[in-house]
């Protein structure tokens, strides 16, 4: 069984690659390489799966699911410009692939000990594009790929 | 595994309508959306590609050059045009959503680089109430 908990941030972001011409960045990231930044309303869905303790009648304490979200994600990214003030964003370009894959790797290990283990993360940075990360298997990172 | 959606929005009349059966069985089969001159709706597709992010850039595949081939082969051709008339697919098609997806599918896997992660899924919502999916080839 999956439960899902949806949260909101809102953060500044620039996209570009240190060995890239502004023009190169451009072609690659469009408006999203302006150099001062920008910002989204970001929604993030925590999808978690498992079965529902049998005298709780749940998979996870919602309570805490909350918690786990706000200590890790929503606390150290809102109102934040990722870049600057969010690691790995000073070296690690915060495309919404990238933030999503962060989200994973900041709350997976808090589900250590429960009962249910993380499904899937949904980040939409706008309307009209999300992402879904559900870990990566061997050989998922494109090491030489552009 | 990263799986990337982006949502892409056209503006497009139809008839439902089949030569091969007479006019009170289309009627019969399609209804109003049978009616002679046609109605429109507001598309809403939805591509999803799947695959590894890139090291460098950050991304699944470039944005851009997506936005670029679902222009210039899809919603340049299909936005405020009556698809029955203006789509050279839908000549001798139904354009149901189905028969859009479809349409919409090959012509972006005609285009599509060698070197781009696979097209996972195209989706395509008519109205608020009906939504279509297709897991691509």
């Amino acid at each position: 069984m999956f439960v899902t908990r949806k949260a909101e941030f809102s953060a500044s972001h620039v996209c570009t690659q240190p060995g890239l011409t502004p023009e190169q960045n451009r072609a690659v990231y469009g408006p999203a390489s302006n150099p001062n930044g920008h910002g989204h309303n970001y929604v993030l869905e925590v999808t978690l799966e498992g079965e529902p303790d049998p005298a709780t009648g749940m998979i996870i304490d919602l309570k805490e699911l909350k918690e786990i979200i706000n200590r890790e994600v929503v606390e150290p990214m809102d109102h934040r410009f990722l870049n600057h003030e969010v690691p790995p964003f000073d070296r690690v370009v915060p495309t919404v692939e990238n933030v999503a894959a962060e989200i994973w790797r900041r709350i997976e290990p808090a589900f250590g000990g429960s009962r249910a283990h993380l499904h899937n993360v949904r980040l939409y940075e706008t309307e009209d594009l999300y992402v879904d990360y559900s870990g990566d298997r061997p050989g998922d990172r494109a090491g030489d790929r552009a | 595994m990263t799986r990337l959606t982006r949502r892409y929005k056209f503006a497009a009349s139809h008839r439902l309508h089949s030569d091969r059966f007479s006019a009170e069985e289309n009627w019969n089969l399609y209804g109003k959306c049978n009616n002679p001159y046609g109605h429109g709706h507001d598309y809403v597709l939805e591509l999803s590609v799947e695959g590894a992010v890139g090291r460098a850039s950050g991304q699944v595949v470039n944005l851009m050059a997506l936005d670029r081939l679902v222009n210039d082969e899809v919603l340049r051709d299909f936005d405020h045009r009556y698809l029955n008339v203006d789509i050279r697919e839908f000549q001798a098609l139904v354009p149901t959503s189905e028969n859009i997806l479809r349409v919409i599918e090959e012509r972006l896997l005609a285009h599509w680089p060698a070197e781009w992660p696979r097209l996972a899924s195209i989706g395509l919502r008519e109205t608020a109430r009906n939504s279509f999916e297709l897991k691509a080839s």
